[in-house]
């Protein structure tokens, strides 16, 4: 089952400029997974070296953050639209 | 590289970080082409200590990204100020870095406005390249 991933700006140039894409993937794990596979340059932007999303990185499945949720358990059913959100951070230390 | 600031939105950059002194600042920069026309604040939600670090929600991102939508314009990347610290980006500023976005940080030494620069995350995300930073006439 395919699902649309909208995509924020600074990581379309690693998705051929779309801002969304359509992956296949039964929980945001999978569906993520699937989207590194295919546009392997999200891949550093998205996860610290230890495998983990990065804080900054918010996934929203609809309305909802997958951390309220079941995380990247959280099962996808048709017609649900995930998002990436950035968060900006960072400061003078 | 080069990002090209209109002399508003340098203006409005800089009013903004004197304006939040002691605190850092933050907004959104838009525009088209590497020319940004406007300086859209945002603010600044970290629970971290605004002195020292700053923060942009995802819903606050969302507006920012829909703002340029309706505009027209695209999201050419962020700024923030650095209360009495140099403009050079931090180790925090680095780990928390978006690709393609401009990053403008200006320096705000004891309420006064200083030096401001621009810099873009390298590709494997080890370092910032810093860019210059162009004036265009207002239109």
């Amino acid at each position: 089952m395919a699902t649309k991933i909208l995509i924020p700006t600074p990581l379309r140039p690693f998705t051929d400029k779309l801002d969304a894409v359509d992956i296949d993937g039964a929980t945001i794990g999978e569906l993520l997974q699937n989207l590194t596979t295919q546009y392997g340059g999200l891949t550093q932007h998205l996860y610290s070296a230890d495998g983990k999303l990065r804080s900054f990185v918010n996934i929203y499945v609809n309305d909802d953050d997958i951390r309220y949720l079941q995380k990247e358990q959280t099962p996808l059913k048709a017609g649900d639209t995930v998002s990436i959100i950035p968060s900006v951070a960072g400061g003078a230390q | 590289m080069a990002i090209t600031l209109t002399e508003a939105v340098e203006a409005a950059i800089r009013a903004h970080g004197r304006e939040t002194f002691p605190h850092e600042c933050c907004g959104a920069m838009l525009g088209k082409d590497g020319v940004v026309s406007e300086a859209f604040k945002l603010p600044n939600t970290t629970e971290e200590g605004p002195r020292r670090r700053f923060l942009v929600r995802p819903d606050d991102y969302r507006v920012a990204e829909k703002r340029a939508r309706e505009s027209g314009l695209d999201l050419l990347g962020f700024y923030h100020s650095h209360p009495d610290h140099p403009a050079r980006p931090s180790q925090y500023d680095l780990d928390h870095a978006w690709p393609f976005f401009s990053y403008v940080i200006v320096s705000v030494m004891a309420g006064e406005d200083k030096l401001l620069t621009s810099w873009r995350l390298k590709d494997d995300r080890s370092a910032f390249d810093e860019e210059s930073v162009e004036a265009a006439s207002s239109k």
